[in-house]
């Protein structure tokens, strides 16, 4: 019998969705973090036709698989980390779901140039009820805005996180990542409290 | 329903089944074993399709018939619209650490 490696602990995962409008950082944000740089895979269509998300691909015209990255942060060997860039487009909704399932949470990395291009993925995570924070990517000559703006621009509910982030950096995007745990922690605490029928003890 | 093959969630982890080898007559496709190689440890779907470079689409529809024939098992990751605060505050705390 071969030395099977069966004896490697099993990891539990979990997984953070970074979404944002076409260009606004994603896959900057997911290999300034994760440990490996962001890697893609494809998503294969049957029946139409979309470009990637990617600036490179805008020459690509049509083509039937779309691409994913995706990032890994292992802590421990047995809890790891998957950071995915989700297309901000409406017409990738379909991966949306599958995304999002299971998922922690959500960044939506806001371009200031461009911060109509992330209302579907706000409207969506509301609609789900999927906890997310606003991270306003600080492009160098982006136009620099308050977070007070972006709230009102994006028309975000209070209890809604806005953060300034540059992609680029490390600390930066891991403070995003800490305030989308605790804002999710947050959360969970509201609904346990009101699955309960009353207020949280202690 | 979903298609076939679209029940393995993105980082749902598979993992070589400990049985004994898989007999002659399942015939198997290089593809198969290709991506029964890399389960002999612990590893998710995505970092799978990754490493065998094949579209998540295909790579389900392997494991599909590799977990049928009994030769790979799935190990589903928590999943759901409510998420444990043990796995929040566990992703909290390594997240603190790096």
């Amino acid at each position: 019998m071969d030395s099977k490696n069966s004896e490697s602990p099993v990891p539990t995962t979990a997984k953070i969705i970074i979404a944002g409008g076409f260009g606004a950082g994603k896959t900057t944000l997911v290999g300034a973090i994760t440990e490996i740089r962001p890697l893609r895979t494809e998503e294969t269509l049957s029946d139409r036709s979309v470009g990637v998300d990617d600036v490179s691909g805008v020459d690509n015209k049509t083509t039937t698989t779309v691409a994913m990255d995706f990032g890994r942060i292992t802590f421990r060997s047995d809890l790891a980390l998957y950071l995915f860039g989700m297309p901000g487009q409406e017409r990738f909704w379909f991966m949306w779901e599958e995304l999002s399932f299971g998922a922690l949470g959500a960044v939506v990395l806001a371009d200031t140039r461009r911060l109509a291009s992330c209302f579907a993925s706000v409207d969506y995570f509301e609609h789900y009820g999927i906890p997310f924070l606003v991270a306003v990517n600080c492009f160098d000559g982006a136009p620099r805005y308050d977070p007070a703006d972006v709230r009102i621009a994006l028309d975000l509910d209070p209890s809604v996180p806005v953060l300034m982030c540059d992609a680029r950096r490390r600390d930066s995007v891991k403070t995003a990542l800490i305030g989308l745990v605790r804002h999710a922690l947050t959360r969970s605490g509201v609904q346990e409290s009101e699955l309960a029928g009353g207020p949280a003890l202690g | 329903m979903p298609a076939l093959g679209r029940n393995f969630g993105l980082i749902d982890v598979v993992v070589a089944a400990g049985g004994p080898p898989p007999s002659p007559e399942l015939r198997l496709a290089p593809e198969h074993r290709q991506v029964l190689a890399r389960c002999q440890r612990p590893m998710t779907v995505v970092d799978l399709a990754s490493e065998v470079d094949l579209p998540i689409g295909v790579v389900r529809v392997l494991l599909s018939d590799l977990t049928e024939y009994g030769i790979v098992e799935v190990l589903t990751a928590p999943r759901g619209r409510v998420i444990s605060r043990r796995l929040l505050n566990a992703v909290l705390d390594g997240l603190e650490e790096l």
